[in-house]
């Protein structure tokens, strides 16, 4: 299977000089599902942010989808990695004030003539019906025209994903996608996240703190600690016992 | 003692302060001798206001007069109206470039915070004689003053109304390779909107005021018909015309207020 990340040495400082973590490594095969797992402070959510240059590195190097990520990656460099790229963040990110086809229609920008993403009323037909497709895939194609304000936190979740998926990008990051969800609704998410990464051949990487969506929703599991990697299996191979080592003792 | 444990009754302040306060005491005592009305004043100015007042008496309602003066409160509406929206169209770029969190113009977003304060701290009347000086008297230079005068006030707070909005909205959009311009208007501007609508509804109303007195240095509008009849001591055309932008006033408050209350 090709690599869709392969990161080497990745050292992480805070702005005080306080390490986060130094000398990681790790590759993401395609279509995998990982699962980042760790205590508060460990640096899983540092980590996603740095594998997709969304914060600078220290030292090391990560190439993400060809794109290669130094200390200093171009700003060119950064957009063309983005937009093959699916964010999805702990906060849903919705522009509440619009409506949920505008917000899905948002995952278009970055793309080639993306003005036409800043509303679905000027959204080109194709975009307009991609946006449609992504709500199906979330099932929430009947809340189209509803404010984003409206949602409960479950219903934003996925049409933050709708947003994600629009673009049918070749690698979908999540950071803690269900943390602010109530436990049912966090489920939903997770499980839809998987089977929809799953369909597309979409690889899924995603931070979470539930031992059991880990051990659900991914193939392989990496933990964090201390700074550094605690152990990266197959997930097959994971018991709950061993995952608790990344948490606590 | 239980007493003792008690917060005293008021703060203590430092010398410094005390010197302050005592300081600006001083100077408002001084200011009120020097430039405040005296009771020998008030009384000597007070049955000359009343002698003006009473020849002010009837407003004069001839038609003519007043199909003129309908004519040139048209006039003071669309130099509010045009200034207004010329000016907010500007301010919109130069709230973006001056605003401090999603500006795109890095260390330059000084200057315009700088053009956004000359504009909004040089007062109307002063841009009015500049712009009459420049382009002559009539209403173009009070829509130029107007203009100016609204990039001044909207520039600032819709940079401010920008800077508050969501955050979270666009760093998922940054995260997905959005530009600047594609984050500002998909996300800060939706999320701002309500703000940028009251901002611009207090702009044309403050507008509509601000008009009125320009004709009084020559740039148009009603203001200039206004000086005329002191000018010319027609004290009767003169509380006409007084009476007309109280009505106006009343009116553009009344409607900015309903539209401000359905924006929310």
């Amino acid at each position: 299977m090709s690599e869709i990340i392969c990161a080497r040495g990745v050292t992480k400082k805070y702005a005080d000089g306080k390490t986060v973590f130094s000398g990681i490594g790790l590759t993401v095969s395609a279509t995998e599902r990982v699962a980042l797992i760790g205590s508060n402070g460990a640096g899983k959510s540092t980590l996603l942010k740095c594998l997709i240059g969304l914060l600078p590195l220290n030292g090391g190097e990560v190439s993400t989808l060809g794109e290669s990520i130094g200390i200093r990656p171009s700003s060119r460099q950064l957009r063309r990695l983005r937009q093959r790229i699916g964010v999805v963040f702990q906060h849903h990110g919705l522009v509440s004030r619009q409506s949920v086809l505008t917000n899905v229609v948002h995952g278009k920008l970055g793309l080639a003539g993306a003005w036409h993403a800043w509303h679905q009323s000027i959204s080109r037909q194709q975009w307009r019906d991609d946006a449609h497709e992504a709500l199906s895939q979330v099932g929430l194609c009947h809340k189209a025209a509803a404010r984003a304000d409206e949602l409960s936190g479950g219903q934003a979740q996925r049409v933050a994903i709708a947003r994600a998926l629009v673009r049918k990008p070749q690698l979908l990051i999540a950071d803690e996608p269900a943390a602010s969800l109530d436990p049912a609704s966090g489920r939903d998410v997770m499980a839809l996240f998987s089977q929809l990464s799953q369909d597309s051949g979409t690889t899924l990487i995603y931070t979470t703190h539930d031992m059991d969506h880990a051990l659900e929703f991914s193939d392989r599991i990496i933990a964090l600690k201390s700074g550094s990697v605690l152990f990266d299996q197959p997930t097959a191979n994971l018991t709950r016992a061993t995952l608790q080592e990344a948490f606590h003792g | 003692m239980a007493e003792s444990t008690l917060p005293a009754r008021l703060p203590r302040i430092s010398p410094m302060t005390f010197t302050l306060l005592v300081a600006a005491g001083a100077l408002l005592v001084v200011s009120l001798q020097q430039v405040a009305p005296s009771p020998a004043q008030l009384a000597h100015g007070g049955p000359r206001m009343a002698e003006l007042v009473g020849r002010m008496l009837p407003p004069n309602l001839e038609g003519a007069f007043l199909q003129r003066v309908f004519w040139r409160m048209i006039e003071t509406f669309q130099i509010a109206l045009v200034g207004t929206v010329i000016g907010v169209v500007i301010s919109l770029p130069i709230a973006w470039l001056s605003s401090k969190a999603i500006s795109p113009a890095g260390a330059f977003r000084h200057v315009f915070k700088m053009l956004v304060s000359l504009f909004r701290t040089v007062p109307d009347l002063v841009w009015a004689l500049i712009f009459v000086a420049s382009v002559g008297l009539g209403a173009v230079a009070g829509t130029m003053t107007i203009m100016v005068d609204t990039i001044g006030f909207c520039g600032r707070f819709f940079a401010e109304a920008m800077e508050d909005a969501d955050e979270k909205p666009q760093e998922a959009l940054f995260a997905i390779g959005a530009s600047r311009l594609s984050v500002l208007c998909g996300a800060v501007l939706p999320d701002a909107m309500p703000s940028l609508i009251n901002t611009t509804l207090f702009a044309l109303e403050k507008a509509v005021r601000s008009s009125v007195v320009l004709g009084l240095v020559g740039a148009g509008g009603i203001g200039q018909e206004l000086k005329v009849a002191f000018d010319l001591f027609q004290y009767k055309n003169a509380s006409t015309i007084i009476l007309v932008i109280f009505i106006i006033v009343l009116v553009m408050e009344f409607v900015t207020d309903r539209l401000r209350t359905r924006v929310q």
